[in-house]
């Protein structure tokens, strides 16, 4: 077989309610500070999620130069400040560049007002489009929609694409805002939480809601990298549309694949950074799938109490804390555990901890039955 | 070394007929609703699957699609689910909107599931049981090159060695799909993006 390049993590960005830019989320992580409020819906209705202050986003896309003739909408504006911080730091050819949008939702908020019409840019492709154009890149944008996994399938499509030499570098993003679409639909699956969510714990109770964008900077260049994709899959449950297989099937599958793909025994395996949505069966699936393949003691954090769960940028935003712990040889501690409600038990981080680590793995699973697993390698121990 | 892969079946869906390699094999009147044609569509297979009445319109086709697609073959376990549409799962989330926006009417959590494209192939994976490889691209126009360069990456990397591959797109408009199965076989047309992009334009008009 045709050796494939090696695909490398360039840059990052974060942009979310709790920090704006990566470095900023990081801090507030290391801090154990979630971004989850008490939020009103009317008044004896509340929900609690991670959401922006309309007036500090429109601020900090008001000091960008965009036009101010087009209505950007909430996610598009997000969009194009993460894509303006990452080409402004990244001086790359857009030729040899290609676009990748995660999003579940889009901008799924403008079918409100749609009376006989529907909006173009209610359209999850119009996003593509939109930066496109205001970047002047070169190549067809990709916009991906798989459920809760799609922002970690992102930087797969990235890699994959790479591996094919069809571009240089893939910039990937991942994003969704919350809409009273998406906040109904959990509502009526009872599915969120009345308080801030508690992955893993005994008295878990579901989801909070979160919104954010991220972008990852991928190229089969090394530059000044430090880290490199070396194995990633996805799999099926072909079990259930909306719930996971209580034996985790396609999480196995998918990381026992990416494992093959790095070419590593599940013991090589440093950290975990997972889905932990805090809802009951999907933290208990996982532990399932974790025991499986006797990972159930490696250091586990989900950022799910700090985020919310953001749906097509989590697994983006997961990825990257997954890419800084490498960088940084620190695990980042999980946020709700007080008395671990799965079996087997898994090893939840509680703190902020130094440590040499290697390889990260990270896990998604989602509607639709999909599981993606990403594993991270530090070039600093190659 | 892989053997070459070849398209070999292709199913689409089109003004009330199922076209399958290149032939109409069945069809119903034009006037009819799309949900008349795709129960006649299932009649007319002789197959059982209490599933099916619970599907959206856009989990219908896909399932349709992919039942002319395999008639006559069991699926290899390893075939990969890679499908693109425009619309995304529009059709639904207009109904979910609907029922959220009017107090009157009643909102549905077994709606609200199918508002995400992919769950049409959680739909297909467990119909066929597969633990495959799945991915759904909301793109404006069916993007065949796109695909190729995607599915040689699952091919040579081992993450599939088949695949239903395509474009299932339905909104207000109208309806357009096109499946196509890629397999190791010895029948069929090669793997390249003018193959598929040609078998995608034949009897090429919208419902």
């Amino acid at each position: 077989m045709q050796q494939k390049p090696a695909v490398h993590i360039i840059d990052d960005e974060i942009i979310a309610p709790l920090g704006w830019g990566t470095s900023a989320n990081l801090a507030q992580i290391k801090q154990r500070q979630t971004a989850i409020k008490k939020h009103k819906i009317s008044a004896e209705n509340f929900y609690y999620a991670a959401l922006f202050e309309e007036e500090k986003l429109q601020q900090n896309f008001d000091e960008l130069s965009f036009s101010k003739a087009e209505d950007f909408t909430k996610l598009e504006k997000l969009f194009l400040i993460t894509v303006h911080h990452l080409l402004e730091r990244n001086p790359i050819n857009l030729e040899e560049t290609v676009l990748i949008i995660s999003t579940t939702k889009g901008n799924v908020e403008l079918l409100e007002k749609a009376e006989n019409s529907i909006p173009e840019k209610s359209k999850l492709y119009s996003l593509g489009k939109t930066i496109q154009k205001y970047f002047n890149l070169k190549n067809e944008p990709i916009t991906l929609s798989n459920a809760c996994i799609s922002g970690g399938l992102g930087l797969s499509v990235g890699k994959r694409l790479l591996e094919e030499n069809a571009y240089k570098n893939a910039l990937v993003l991942g994003g969704d805002v919350v809409s009273k679409f998406t906040r109904s639909g959990f509502q009526l699956l009872q599915a969120m939480d009345s308080e801030i969510c508690k992955p893993y714990d005994k008295k878990r109770k579901g989801i909070n809601l979160g919104e954010a964008t991220a972008g990852v900077l991928l190229s089969t260049e090394k530059r000044n990298s430090t880290i490199q994709i070396v194995g990633e899959a996805t799999a099926n449950d072909a079990n259930h549309i909306s719930g996971p297989s209580r034996t985790g099937e396609g999480l196995v599958k998918a990381i026992s694949l990416a494992l093959k793909e790095a070419h590593l025994e599940a013991s090589a395996i440093d950290c975990i950074s997972a889905h932990g949505t805090a809802t009951l069966y999907n933290d208990a699936m996982e532990a399932q799938a974790f025991g499986r393949l006797n990972l159930q003691q490696k250091p586990l954090t989900s950022y799910k109490a700090y985020y919310g769960h953001t749906f097509g940028a989590s697994a983006l935003i997961e990825s990257i804390l997954s890419i800084k712990s490498l960088q940084q040889n620190l695990l980042f501690p999980s946020l709700g555990c007080d008395e671990i409600g799965v079996e087997p038990p898994l090893n939840i981080q509680q703190n902020l901890e130094k440590k040499e680590l290697k390889f990260a793995l990270k896990t998604a699973s989602g509607f639709g039955g999909c599981n993606f697993a990403m594993i991270f390698k530090n070039l600093k121990y190659a | 070394m892989h053997k070459n892969h070849q398209i070999s079946a292709t199913v689409l869906l089109r003004n009330h007929q199922v076209i399958l390699n290149g032939k109409v094999i069945f069809e119903v009147a034009k006037d009819l609703e799309l949900s008349v044609f795709l129960k006649a569509c299932y009649q007319d297979l002789e197959i059982d699957y209490a599933k099916f009445y619970k599907m959206d319109l856009l989990s219908k086709l896909g399932f349709i699609a992919s039942e002319y697609l395999a008639k006559d073959q069991k699926l290899n376990s390893e075939t990969a689910l890679i499908l693109q549409n425009s619309a995304g799962s529009l059709e639904t989330d207009l109904n979910y909107q609907a029922s959220i926006s009017d107090e009157n009417a009643f909102a549905s959590p077994s709606v609200f599931v199918y508002t995400l494209p992919n769950i049409v192939l959680g739909e297909l994976s467990i119909r066929h049981q597969l633990q495959t490889e799945n991915a759904f691209f909301i793109s404006e126009k069916f993007d065949a090159s796109f695909l190729i360069v995607y599915l040689q990456n699952l091919f040579s990397t081992n993450k599939a060695n088949a695949a239903i591959c395509g474009w299932l797109d339905l909104d207000k408009e109208g309806y357009n799909v096109f499946l196509s199965l890629i397999t190791q076989d010895e029948k069929g047309n090669a793997l390249t993006a003018e193959n598929l992009k040609e078998n995608y334009e034949q009897f090429k008009t919208r419902a």
